[in-house]
């Protein structure tokens, strides 16, 4: 799960990681009794979505003045933000955070994450502060310091010290050496303590006042660790999510949309990521990605159809069920019923693997529905049948 | 011949009480495996369809001598049932279980590594021997004894090539999901050394997906280090990046991770790659003329 910056930070804030003073405005008004309370001469507007690459796309604004802080805000608010995350669409912006402006002295990138390689935490800095890591790391790699962290111990002082001075934070301020060690402490304890996947500060800055700051943050959580932090519900911005991936999470269907005509219903994530690749290879483009889980029961089956078919480009279904566990005859009879229950209009194709496929084909054949639901004979006719459809 | 389990295999069941550790034991010891004991805090003393259930997986091996585990304990408390187990002296654990946090597996893999045992999973269907031992949630019945191990990260799709490889007449040595979490205990590379060392086998299937550099690793040791043929699939080419595919570990980040590029490393490795799920075992069976 994604978090908002405004809402990083206060995550940040709880675990002693220093940030600019800031609020969180929904409109105008708010946003200008934001900057008034917080008081100074200098803020800065921030526009609050997901996707990284803001500043380029105009969703960033230093404001020097009440007015500026108004007609930032007003500009931002409601505007649709492009950015190279947010693909062409963009994302409509309904919330700015206004922070007190800061006298920087020296950007710096710093990040946390689970490494799968080291199957560790690694922690990475550079110097480039404000640029992409993935910039960085392709064209100067030797500038990425990393420290991996072992996990019986957890991060250790001289490990932040070896990153602070790799960063020549003294040849800025030696005093500034522990207020550096210190942020990253912290951030190493809020990281383990919040079950984060992700932390990224960037930029970290040094100010002309002697402080280290976390000037921008980036968080994600570990969806499987949520049970052991209560609340975490509520940081969740569904304005962010597709509304039929909110509809399948509600169902504990795991779907993803995509932009082609053939709905997939799969049982398992690898094979329903197989069924897409097998339904482009025949000339087909996939309209979503679906797992139904083992229990792929009548009811299951019939909030699946719903959700695919609320994608008006959907065409036709492709179901591809690999038996296993479940009987055959048992989806079979499942995607009849619920295949009538939803009344759906659009062509099935089903293919059906396992015990008792010869008694599901039987059942799929005799549903009284004609063409509309068809059985295929293995996964290559599933796909050239169903690509025939659309 | 077979690779990390065989009919010699004792094992022992964590959580063998609850829904799907009772659903799943039934299953295994219909298949003939050996399940010797199991574990449910609690519920020592009792007894699962003539299995005798212990509070602890040390007591359980001191009484049974299993030396291999089987996982269905919920997230929650999972990684502390790998450790456990770890520290039990099994030598092989299997984690079945679905959604363990990912910083739990980094403190357990670390644990079960650091007292020389194996773990594989977590997220995972497990491991079968055909015709000898099955532990986990797999069919058993669309296997058959064979030429082919096959190793995988994920679970349907590993059925769908395991079928094939049935059809075509060729069979499996030993199958092993090896789960589809970015941090888990055993990888393909650790897979392909097993399966290269085992006479029986006389090919390999490896099933990939997007997310990670684990097929591109693999692809160079193989080229260094595996005389038998590989087929392989990759599963995601048509996957959006930055989305996260149903596996937690399957996700396209900063440009990395794409099956372009793990099919391209395994071609260069000489390793054949088929574009479809559906011709593997076609593939396969000509591979091996």
């Amino acid at each position: 799960m994604k978090i908002h910056e405004y809402q990083a930070k206060e995550m940040l804030s709880r675990y002693d990681v220093p940030v600019p003073r800031g609020q969180v405005a929904f409109d105008v008004d708010q946003a200008v009794k934001a900057a008034e309370s917080l008081g100074g001469s200098v803020w800065v507007v921030k526009a609050q979505i997901h996707a990284g690459g803001r500043g380029k796309g105009g969703g960033v604004k230093v404001s020097k003045g009440m007015e500026e802080v108004r007609g930032n805000a007003q500009n931002i608010l409601g505007m649709t933000l492009v950015t190279h995350q947010t693909g062409p669409e963009g994302q409509l912006v309904k919330k700015v955070l206004i922070e007190e402006g800061m006298d920087i002295k020296k950007e710096f990138y710093m990040s946390m994450l689970v490494d799968r390689e080291t199957q560790s935490v690694v922690v990475l800095a550079s110097t480039e502060g404000g640029m992409e890591i993935e910039e960085v790391a392709a064209r100067t790699p030797e500038k990425i310091l990393r420290e991996t962290i072992d996990p019986a111990t957890g991060m250790l002082p001289f490990q932040a010290l070896r990153l602070a001075y790799g960063l020549k934070v003294h040849e800025h301020d030696p005093k500034l050496i522990r207020p550096m060690t210190k942020l990253l402490m912290n951030s190493y304890q809020a990281f383990i303590g919040e079950d984060c996947s992700l932390l990224e500060v960037n930029p970290l800055v040094l100010t002309g006042d002697g402080r280290a700051l976390a000037l921008d943050a980036k968080v994600t959580f570990d969806d499987s660790a949520s049970f052991r932090h209560n609340g975490r519900d509520q940081l969740r911005d569904l304005d962010e999510e597709e509304t039929l991936e909110i509809e399948a999470s509600e169902h504990d269907l795991n779907y993803i949309k995509l932009d082609g005509n053939i709905g997939c219903m799969v049982n398992g994530a690898g094979l329903a990521m197989g069924t897409m690749d097998i339904i482009k290879a025949n000339g087909g483009e996939p309209a979503n990605f679906l797992d139904v889980g083992g229990g792929v029961t009548q009811e299951r089956v019939a909030k699946a159809f719903v959700i695919i078919t609320k994608d008006p480009n959907v065409k036709a279904i492709l179901i591809n069920i690999f038996g296993g566990i479940v009987r055959c005859d048992v989806v079979a009879k499942g995607v009849v019923d619920a295949f009538k229950d939803v009344g759906l209009t659009i062509p099935v194709i089903v293919r059906l693997e396992g015990t008792n496929s010869d008694i599901a084909r039987d059942i799929i054949n005799n549903s009284g529905m004609g063409d509309k639901i068809q059985m295929a004979e293995g996964l290559t006719d599933a796909a050239r049948k169903t690509v025939a459809l659309v | 011949m077979s690779v990390l389990v065989d009919k010699n295999s004792k094992v022992v069941v964590q959580g063998i009480t609850g829904a799907q550790g009772a659903l799943h034991t039934r299953a295994c010891l219909e298949y003939g495996t050996k399940i010797v004991a199991g574990v449910t805090p609690g519920k020592g003393g009792q007894s699962f369809d003539g299995v005798p259930v212990y509070n602890l997986v040390s007591e359980a091996v001191q009484a049974s001598g299993a030396n291999v585990s089987m996982i269905f304990v919920p997230p929650p408390f999972a990684a502390d049932a790998i450790m456990e187990a770890a520290d039990a002296d099994v030598d092989l654990i299997i984690c079945i279980t679905e959604g363990v946090p990912v910083l739990d597996m980094v403190r357990a893999v670390r644990y079960v590594k650091n007292r020389g045992k194996r773990l594989i999973g977590p997220n995972c269907p497990g491991i079968i021997t055909p015709g000898q031992c099955k532990l986990g949630i797999m069919p058993g019945y669309i296997h058959k004894p064979g030429v082919v191990g096959v190793v995988s990260r994920s679970g349907t799709l590993t059925y769908e090539a395991v079928w094939q490889l049935t059809e075509v007449g060729l069979g499996q040595t030993t199958c092993i999901g090896i789960g589809g979490d970015p941090v888990n205990g055993t990888n393909f590379i650790d897979c392909l050394e097993l399966f290269e060392k085992d006479p029986e086998t006389k090919a390999i299937v490896m099933i990939g997906e997007i997310g990670g550099t684990a097929e591109e690793d693999a692809a160079e040791y193989a080229k260094a280090n595996v005389t038998k043929p590989i087929v392989s699939f990759i599963a995601g080419q048509t996957a959006p990046p930055g989305r996260r595919m149903g596996h937690a570990g399957a996700i396209i980040s900063g440009g990395k991770g794409t099956a372009a590029e793990k099919m391209a490393a395994l071609k260069a490795a000489g390793i054949h790659v088929v574009t479809t799920p559906d011709t593997i075992g076609a593939k396969m069976a000509e591979v091996l003329g």
